[in-house]
């Protein structure tokens, strides 16, 4: 079998090296050209929030604005009260340290399982030009939390919001670890329009997406 | 290409009877309708607010190029990234290597049951009826594919599977399939199907995606959907393979970022998508999750023959379905009739090319050469062009003797349509117009070589007779 799969690789790389090299030369473009980055790039932090703001509300994420990362135990309470949500809750191990307890949030910690309620994770970044929330996956923010729930919370921070998806990219880069298994750009509740174009939310992921967002500069 | 994969040879070339078909099934009929300029509103919509959007169509279409160039070292590139990662890489020749790869890998970790997620190159390869024909149970997880997946039927497109599809027809299906009691809310029948998915999702051993993408630089594969079916289904089993055809590569995470500003303003008009997933390698020594296996198979099954030739182009789609939603041919006879998985003008493009023109041949005249298609294509591949060299090169080889035929039904189809027809010839008259530019005539035209063999076709001018005879009516 083995043996099969490195003769089909030879094959393959042979059958496109020949097509190439007779193919006409303005088949050989060499430069992938000039990358275009939207306007939204050159916004300064605070244009860069309005627009995240506007753009996670337009894909119907909810947003709550707190003062620091010490309120999120009580916003998600107030949340998880507003909405009705009982049940059970999970959150991401590496938001483990706040005292949950203390907002009177009865959860535990860890991956996500079918049976939670709602789940509570951080985020790497916020994304300016479309909203998108960008989570990376790792022994303390296990991708599960993100699908299985049917209320995600995400607290990020203000500080966090970038332009656009090459700004995740490069602070991905500077932060010089492996890619990590997984990457969620995330924007909005799960939704489908399978059945005659008509929009549902809540089809397998989660069917609220709210976040929390930490401004400490308000 | 003798491989049709989930179509019988019986059914390649019947586009003309399925045609016939399509336009008396009035439950199809009523479908179309209901989709009707939907997908281009959105798109007109998304593209006015987003003013950098031509020049990155520019962009998009420079960097398939360059990746079609260059395509065996970012081949190679790709493959050591997945290899670094802990993942594998197998090369699939033609569909049937890439059905029995499939198998392989799902036999290997004892796989019984394999959720799927939308992967047009699974139905390229007809790997659900291989998976079941072997003792193995593919379930699909878009709420689109599953409905068709009960059904019994292929998609009828390549964005939307279950376009064809009414509200009671889901309903039935439902009823029948979960034995629960009929639902006919659309959030009902949502509910429904995400509860008994739910258990498919848990029970897995086997995840199998498709990919939008797959980023040289760092080995990963890119997933683009609305309801987080493909997440699920690439991390809760133990195993997940990727199934990706050979020109979905990109060279670096920041071209990833180019291609899908065009490819979900296209496909549905969002500025993104819901779920946008990077999937690399399987989960890490310390993860709490994600599958402990991660395979692409990657499928040629006669790509490489496009390349550098007269179809290169048709190798820069990005599969947004855009070109379906503005063809007034889709419109009026939807997917199915197309035989293939791939429907719309992309397909009357590609079919050929997977199954041998011979295969196919009335699949190119399905064409109005309005140039719409050509005109919203985010990789700007001249549609209409390809179509007519399939035609030319039918014809050079004689293969083609109803075609005038074909051609004349589906004009007499349009005839009788009036609003539609005006629609049609509305487009193909300008088109033709500005095609021609300032000669004002064509020396060869597809459809009518004999005509235009003797002497030049004038082009167009002053909108169609139907126009001219309403503005006189009007003044
Ligand atoms: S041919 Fe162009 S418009 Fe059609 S699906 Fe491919 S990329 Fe989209």
């Amino acid at each position: 079998m083995i043996a099969r799969t490195q003769q089909s690789r030879s094959q393959i790389l042979a059958a496109v090296r020949n097509a190439l090299d007779q193919g006409s030369p303005n088949k050989r473009a060499t430069s992938p050209g000039k990358l275009v980055v939207p306007a939204c790039a050159e916004l300064d932090a605070s244009g860069r929030q309005a627009l995240f703001i506007d753009m996670a509300v337009e894909a119907a994420a909810t947003i709550h604005q707190i003062a620091s990362a010490e309120k999120i135990p009580w916003a998600v309470a107030d949340y998880l009260g507003e909405r009705k949500l009982t049940g059970k809750g999970v959150i991401a191990p590496d938001m483990s340290e706040l005292p949950y307890g203390q907002a009177g949030l009865d959860i535990r910690c860890g991956n996500g399982k079918d049976s939670d309620t709602f789940s509570l994770t951080g985020a790497f970044a916020g994304i300016a030009e479309t909203g998108a929330l960008a989570l990376l996956s790792g022994p303390g923010s296990p991708t599960t939390l993100n699908f299985l729930p049917e209320a995600h919370i995400v607290a990020l921070k203000a500080d966090d919001i970038v332009g656009t998806y090459e700004d995740v990219w490069s602070r991905l880069s500077a932060l010089e670890i492996a890619m990590p298994r997984t990457v969620n750009f995330i924007t909005g509740p799960s939704r489908t329009a399978d059945i005659e174009q008509t929009m549902q939310f809540g089809a397998h992921g989660p069917r609220h997406l709210h976040i929390l967002l930490i401004d400490e500069h308000r | 290409m003798t491989e049709v994969g989930a179509y019988s040879a019986e059914s390649r070339n019947g586009f003309n009877a399925r045609v016939e078909r399509a336009l008396a099934d009035d439950q199809l009929q009523h479908a179309l309708k209901r989709l009707g300029s939907g997908f281009v509103e959105k798109r007109a919509r998304a593209v006015a607010r987003f003013p950098e959007f031509e020049r990155l169509r520019d962009a998009a279409t420079s960097i398939k190029n360059h990746v079609l160039a260059n395509l065996a070292d970012y081949l190679e590139k790709f493959e050591s990234k997945v290899t670094e990662t802990g993942g594998q890489v197998h090369w699939c020749v033609d569909a049937e290597a890439a059905r029995n790869t499939v198998l392989r890998i799902c036999r290997e970790a004892d796989a019984r049951l394999v959720t799927k997620g939308k992967s047009m190159i699974a139905e390229e390869i007809g790997l659900n009826a291989h998976l079941t024909a072997h003792g193995i149970e593919p379930v699909e997880t878009d709420l689109g594919e599953y409905i068709i997946q009960l059904a019994g039927e292929t998609p009828s497109h390549i964005i939307a599977p279950a376009v064809h599809k009414s509200r009671e027809q889901v309903t039935a299906l439902f009823h029948s399939a979960h034995g629960t009691k009929p639902r006919h809310a659309p959030e009902d029948l949502v509910r429904e199907a995400k509860a008994v998915l739910r258990r498919k999702f848990l029970d897995a051993d086997v995840g199998i995606t498709g990919a939008n993408m797959l980023v040289a630089e760092t080995g990963s594969a890119v997933i683009v959907t609305n309801e987080g079916n493909g997440d699920l289904t690439q991390t809760l089993p133990r195993v997940h393979i990727v199934l990706a055809s050979i020109e979905k590569i990109v060279p670096t995470l920041n071209d990833s970022a180019t291609i899908l500003r065009v490819l979900t303003r296209s496909a549905t008009g969002q500025e993104t998508t819901v779920y946008t997933t990077f999937a690399t390698g399987p989960r890490r020594p310390d993860d709490l999750d994600g599958p402990e296996a991660f395979h692409v198979v990657l499928l040629d099954n006669g790509r490489s023959a496009l390349l550098g030739g007269e179809f290169h182009d048709i190798l820069r789609c990005i599969r947004c379905g855009a070109c379906l939603g503005h063809c007034p041919i889709y419109a009026t006879i939807g997917g199915h009739a197309y035989g293939s998985v791939y429907s719309g003008p992309m397909g009357a493009v590609l079919t050929p090319a997977l199954w041998g023109v011979e295969n196919a041949r009335d699949l190119p005249h399905a064409s109005t050469s309005c140039g719409r298609c050509e005109s919203i294509c985010p990789v700007r591949i001249p549609l209409p062009g390809l179509m007519r060299h399939w035609r030319e090169r039918s014809f050079s080889r004689r293969i083609d003797p109803r075609r005038q035929r074909a051609a004349l039904r589906l004009w007499a189809w349009f005839a009788a349509r009036p609003r539609i027809y005006r629609v049609a010839t509305g487009l193909a008259a300008r088109t033709l117009k500005l095609l021609a530019g300032r000669r004002g005539s064509f020396t060869r035209l597809p459809l009518v070589g004999g005509w235009t063999d003797g002497r030049d076709m004038p082009a167009p001018e002053g909108g169609t007779f139907h126009r001219q005879w309403h503005r006189r009516l009007e003044q």
